[in-house]
């Protein structure tokens, strides 16, 4: 309550401060696009007006000298129903007629839009809305620096997008909306501050067209597939988008599956990777799987089997170059040492690491270690040129299987020689 | 040539529009309806034969009018308007069944158009991100009108193979939407607060009635052999979807599901089955590129458009409305844009 006098009676000094132009402005814009409807404002139930209910009951009913006339509230009757009320159908649709008397002057719900199709709102919504401003204002002028109206309108419209559902999810589930402006951005401090990752060779990567990057996988958490993804999209001149294909369990655990889906994953299958390689995409595999990913520390950098090589030829089917990449770094992470397999198995997971944090330190065990990462990708090998039908000979996809896995391993261990410690 | 067309389960929305759109076609000489319960629209000139496909009456209507096409529409999607799970299974199946004999009996029918779905695929976290025809299940659906629909399927190619000289086209459709259509889905999606799976938000994918409907006259009036996946373009995920239509989401753990459906049917809300938790899990979305090619079909509405337009029309529920969002929006950032110039200025 005191939270709320005090809001209240900062608003009033504000006002008293700064009467006008605000006002004005937003209000003449509000009302303009729906005047038809403006006697019904005042008269919808105080319902759920949950970011105002702290100042609406400080607000005078009287409307401050300041504010224009044409703002004042129209008394409401009975017979003040807009035309628009007849467009909500359903349960809903006779209650601004009942409500009309009912409802105290000068009320209004930010919220409730069920029955008020885009009501106005009178000077009260511009007024609570502005308290509310005034305060966000202060607190992002001090923290998003000198450019923050901007930022802070970048976010508001970010936020009106995400609560309205107006953003575009491909056909894969890639919501570009969300990855570039939340995903990537929340992955960034975790790839330039804790692992200082160094890129080399990223314009192995083609500025257009699709390719199949093929990369090491390790470190218990696949964040080596999500630090590629940043590695290609930051410092590639074309800012390409990776879409890591991800192993079905991922897909099956709550909350994983769907942010992976979302920040562009897509099931490791022939099917996705050829659908996504033919639209022109980066592709990026990491064949070795919860084999390379689950390894003991004592194996580290040393590359597992390559799956089926069923990589290799959905890049022959589609003719992409396969660009080989070496990440050093990822092993050491979460180093592990053991492997809880009883409970693992249990829990319908492939592995449970025992690592020197986890599970002793508990959450604070999930922590991963700062080394320094360096991603390098190697000279694409092209496929076009194969001739067709190559996808159906199993020598040949074996052939440029190994080719990869050995391009990758001899970068792996150039990379490793030249490491003066694993942390710097 | 479509001359004497038989329609099946015309007595429900899709059938009724059908025979309708159906009777206004040139070629068309009769339209022939036939369901087990009197129609709720008018047919306008269809004659409409009651009488059950799951007995053989149908093979004497079949032979005495001479019907050179049928329109297979009644493999229902909903128990209760079936009058529960036993009967709507027999329905589906047992009536497809008898209506194949009857077709393989006559000697006129030269076409066979059948209204399949795309619950065919299956659903589940092994899915490609697009089935397209060829593909099947990665896991077989286990009951319901998935399993229903993958058994017609099945009794729909035999009687392909046995009456090869009978063109087939077996259309599979997305999820059908549109201002007027009842189904599970929209009366779930109709709910002000909707329940979701915890931490999983899938895919889905919507087709209009009117696309639906025009889909199968097409298939109809010319010749389309083949099967193919009917859908809008593009997709929408399932919180999108309630974010768009201002319904609040609530999610509740996946063990939970079954049980949380199941309390939704119970209360009649919507007539929620099974396996609409694993749709609403792991989504599911199909590839149209044949539908474009071979069918010659170019649906008016996306994925999203034939949301909007199912949305418009069940606008009651809301909670959440867009038009308040950007309103707020617009008095804070107007608000936000005005202290900015003030701060500049002193």
């Amino acid at each position: 309550m005191s939270a709320a006098a005090d809001r209240a009676s900062g608003e009033r000094e504000r006002r008293r401060r700064r009467p006008t132009p605000l006002i004005s402005e937003v209000g003449q814009a509000e009302l303009e696009p729906h005047s038809s409807a403006a006697a019904v404002a005042p008269s919808v139930p105080p319902s759920v007006p949950r970011s105002s209910a702290a100042v609406t009951p400080s607000v005078p009913p009287s409307v401050p000298p300041s504010v224009p006339p044409r703002l004042r509230p129209v008394p409401s009757g009975p017979g003040a129903v807009p035309a628009g009320a007849g467009r909500s159908a359903g349960r809903k649709s006779g209650r601004p007629a009942e409500a009309g008397p009912v409802g105290p002057p000068g009320s209004f719900a930010v919220l409730d839009g069920g029955s008020q199709p885009a009501g106005p709102d009178g000077p009260d919504l511009v007024e609570a809305g502005e308290a509310i401003a005034a305060l966000l204002a202060r607190l992002a002028s001090s923290s998003l620096g000198p450019d923050w109206d901007t930022r802070a309108a970048e976010m508001l419209a970010f936020l009106r997008r995400r609560l309205t559902g107006q953003y575009e999810v491909d056909d894969f589930g890639y919501d570009a909306d969300l990855a570039q402006h939340v995903l990537l951005a929340l992955g960034r401090p975790l790839y330039r501050s804790w692992f200082r990752v160094e890129v080399r060779g990223v314009t192995n990567v083609p500025a257009e067209g699709g390719a199949l990057v093929v990369a090491n996988h390790s470190g218990t958490l696949p964040l080596d597939a999500f630090m590629t993804q940043l590695a290609v999209h930051d410092e590639h001149p074309e800012h390409r988008l990776l879409r890591p294909l991800g192993a079905d369990l991922l897909f099956q655990t709550p909350f994983l599956g769907e942010v992976a889906r979302k920040g562009g994953s897509t099931l490791a299958c022939n099917e996705d990777a050829e659908r996504l390689l033919a639209r022109g995409e980066v592709v990026g595999v990491w064949p070795e799987g919860f084999k390379g990913l689950g390894k003991p520390f004592v194996e580290r950098y040393k590359l597992q089997r390559f799956g089926r090589g069923g990589f290799v030829s959905a890049a022959l089917r589609t003719g992409v170059p396969i660009v080989p990449a070496a990440i050093v770094g990822a092993e050491e992470i979460y180093p592990m040492i053991g492997n809880l397999k009883t409970l693992a198995r249990l829990l319908g997971l492939p592995y449970l690491p025992v690592t020197p944090l986890f599970p002793w330190l508990g959450v604070l065990g999930l922590v991963p270690l700062p080394s320094k990462w360096v991603i390098e990708f190697a000279e694409p090998i092209p496929t076009h040129d194969l001739p067709d039908g190559a996808a159906e000979d199993p020598m040949l996809v074996f052939d440029l299987t190994d080719r990869v896995r050995e391009t990758i391993q001899h970068t792996l261990y150039s990379l490793l020689m030249a490491r003066r410690s694993v942390f710097f | 040539m479509a001359r004497v067309v038989l329609v099946t389960g015309v007595s429900r929305d899709l059938g009724g529009r059908f025979a309708r759109i159906l009777q206004a076609e040139p070629t068309v000489e009769r339209v022939i309806g036939i369901d087990v319960i009197p129609p709720t629209l008018d047919l306008g000139r269809t004659e409409f034969v009651r009488a059950d496909i799951r007995n053989p009456v149908i093979a004497r209507v079949m032979s005495q009018a001479d019907v050179d096409t049928v329109v297979h529409m009644n493999v229902i999607a909903t128990p209760l308007s079936a009058g529960g799970r036993a009967s709507m299974k027999e329905i589906n199946v047992i009536g497809t069944m008898q209506l194949l004999a009857a077709c393989q009996k006559s000697p006129t029918v030269s076409k066979l158009v059948v209204k399949s779905s795309t619950t065919v695929y299956g659903t589940s976290s092994r899915d490609p991100a697009m089935f397209t025809e060829d593909m099947s299940a990665r896991r077989l659906p286990s009951g319901g009108f998935a399993k229903d629909s993958v058994e017609v399927e099945g009794y729909v190619r035999g009687f392909a193979r046995r009456r090869p000289d009978v063109t087939l086209t077996m259309l599979r459709f997305a999820n059908v939407v549109g201002p007027q259509l009842r189904t599970a889905l929209t009366d779930f999606l109709a709910m002000p607060v909707v329940p979701t799976p915890l931490g999983f938000d899938p895919r889905l994918q919507f087709v209009h009635a009117d696309d639906a409907l025009e889909a199968i006259r097409l298939a109809t009036v010319a010749e389309h052999p083949g099967t193919f996946n009917v859908a809008g373009d593009g997709v929408v995920t399932l919180s999108q979807a309630l974010r768009r239509a201002g319904r609040l989401a609530l999610p509740v753990p996946r063990s939970l599901g079954a049980w949380v459906g199941q309390a939704v049917r119970r209360a009649g809300v919507a007539d929620f089955s099974p396996e609409q938790l694993d749709l609403l899990t792991f989504g599911r979305v199909v590839d149209t590129t044949l539908m474009r090619t071979s069918l010659g079909f170019d649906p008016k509405f996306t994925t999203a458009g034939a949301l909007e337009d199912f949305l418009q029309a069940r606008r009651g529920a809301t909670v959440l409305h867009p038009e308040r969002v950007e309103q707020v929006e617009r008095v804070l950032s107007g608000a936000f844009a005005a202290a900015a110039g003030r701060s500049r200025v002193g």
